[in-house]
């Protein structure tokens, strides 16, 4: 068995692109390389036939009624900005209060943040030990200042799904706005704008095996009309919702590589979940004391592994893999030595979020990685339990909570 | 982050990972860290009680490569080495050897502090038998 190294098990961070989408996107960069906003010729035509097709393409593929409901943007920071900071903005008369979760983006959170300076209230609900958002919590949040519930589709680090369905009904019965960041789930779970009475929904290329730098914000045009207030100002491009000379080539790969994930997303992720199971199925089979993170299914992602492997520390631990790109919960890969902040609102103890590790399989992964990804793990968790004083203590029956340990 | 072929080279192969007696009267054990903080050090050492020479020296670590590779060179510098001269050993020398960058300074510490702390526990156990005698 020979597998191409490294492998690419780090599908939440960003995706490779799909020589489909790469294909469809060549002609604009070259041959129709017009300005979209070009009125008075056919290169300016040639482009904006292309946009507008995109438009279509990835309205269809969220299920808006109207391709007019797509705004461009530069990926999901910015439509996550221009979503809450717009409609902050806009509803200002209305109310002052938003409703999120301790588990978003930092796209999200650091925009609340920002908001906040500027008077605007921000709850942030605590998650349940899955990751998820309770429904409930939601209505209770609700006041008669409350303008926007901003709550996403499927979390980036544990894979947890949320109920947006069942919050939809809530907000649309109080008349409060949702706004969803559904980057991580679109394409491969149910998601219907309308089915789910989404008013505004936050997309990017690049998670869905498309080109980076190209995201969308879906603003819902009919019951009700959202309305949101521009946050860059220039040539009134997109409604005058956005700004800025469209950047035809990505808009191109966006629409394409939505098109692919709505004609193949479902088999897809079905055969992603299966990878998945099996990568799973392996490291339960050879190893103890390994601790899921995340929902149970069907509330997770197919393609989201997010494994604690109790008293390897997960920096050594992608050291030790160094040939699969995977990601960690570990402070250690960040400058701030904090643990992920996804992991402790799920109430994950401080030393197990340290040894967190996510595998993100995607659309190009293989049988052959994943069988070669679990011997790999299995070795090296062996090998850095063998070194691991905190498991040598544990199977010598000692309760790591019971020690006074001398913070640092 | 990259890291430095010395850390990478210690990582891969790890000089003296293991387990003395704790129970022995010449090992001092010392356990330094936190599990929530990510990085515990237990570094070992047994110490010959007349010559008070570092005879032996054993680490097991649960923490970042940087931790482990920092763990391990001490195991190394330690032996052959008297405890007044082991605890003069200083966590810059460390971060000089291993080219550490500013994040994982507080690995050199830590491996620093092991060392007082075993070092410590044998002193600790040496007096307690000394007290015992009387």
């Amino acid at each position: 068995m020979t597998v191409k190294l490294p492998i690419y098990m780090d599908n939440h961070a960003t995706t490779p692109m799909d020589p489909r989408v790469l294909e469809a996107m060549l002609p604009y960069f070259t041959e129709k390389f017009g300005n979209a906003a070009s009125r008075n010729h056919s290169c300016g035509w040639a482009a904006e036939e292309a946009v507008e097709y995109a438009r279509e393409q990835s309205a269809k593929f969220i299920g808006a009624k109207s391709e007019k409901e797509i705004v461009w943007t530069s990926g999901a920071t910015e439509s996550n900005n221009l979503a809450l900071k717009g409609v902050a903005e806009f509803y200002a008369d209305k109310g002052n209060h938003i409703i999120t979760a301790k588990t978003e983006h930092k796209a999200i959170l650091d925009t609340c943040k920002r908001l906040e300076k500027d008077g605007v209230q921000v709850t942030y609900l605590d998650v349940g030990t899955d990751g998820s958002v309770d429904p409930d919590d939601v209505k209770k949040a609700i006041t008669d200042k409350t303008i926007l519930v901003s709550v996403m589709l499927a979390n980036n680090e544990v894979g947890t799904i949320n109920r947006i369905a069942e919050i939809g009904k809530i907000t649309r019965e109080k008349g409060v706005l949702l706004h969803t960041d559904a980057v991580q789930g679109v394409g491969k779970i149910d998601f219907d704008v309308e089915a789910m009475n989404v008013d505004l929904a936050s997309i990017t290329a690049h998670k869905m095996y498309g080109p980076k730098g190209v995201g969308a914000l879906f603003v819902r045009r009919s019951k009700p009309r959202v309305r949101i207030v521009a946050q860059i100002d220039g040539g009134g491009h997109e409604r005058g919702m956005r700004s800025g000379t469209l950047n035809t080539p990505s808009i191109v790969g966006f629409g394409k590589a939505a098109d692919i994930m709505m004609k193949e997303g479902r088999e897809e992720s079905a055969r992603i979940f299966k990878l998945r199971e099996r990568l799973r199925a392996k490291l339960y089979g050879a190893l103890d004391e390994l601790v899921w993170n995340g929902a149970e299914d069907p509330w997770h992602l197919p393609g989201n592994l997010n494994l604690s492997f109790s008293f390897v520390e997960g920096e050594a631990m992608m050291m030790a893999i160094k040939d699969v790109a995977v990601s960690s919960g570990s402070a250690c890969t960040s400058a701030s030595l904090e643990p992920s902040y996804v992991l402790r609102a799920m109430g994950v103890d401080e030393e197990l979020a340290h040894t967190s590790i996510r595998f993100g399989l995607g659309r190009f992964n293989t049988e052959e990685e994943v069988d070669y990804v679990a011997a790999l793990v299995i070795d090296h968790v062996s090998r850095l339990r063998n070194m691991s004083p905190l498991y040598e203590m544990h199977k010598e029956g000692i309760d790591l909570k019971s020690i006074e340990w001398a913070a640092h | 982050m990259a890291y430095s072929t010395k850390v990478i080279e210690h990582y891969e192969n790890p000089r003296n990972v293991g387990t003395l007696d704790k129970e022995d009267e010449n090992v001092g054990t010392g356990l330094v860290g936190a599990p929530a903080c990510g990085d515990v050090m237990r570094l070992q050492l047994k110490i010959n009680p007349e010559t008070e020479v570092v005879e032996d020296a054993k680490f097991k670590t649960f923490g970042c490569g940087s931790a482990i590779a920092s763990s391990s060179l001490v195991t190394e510098w330690v032996k052959g080495k008297t405890i007044t001269e082991a605890m003069k050993l200083s966590n810059t020398q460390i971060v000089e050897e291993l080219n550490l960058p500013p994040v994982k300074i507080h690995c050199s510490v830590l491996a620093e502090d092991a060392i007082k702390s075993a070092i410590e526990d044998f002193k600790r156990k040496k007096a307690a038998r000394a007290d015992a005698a009387k």
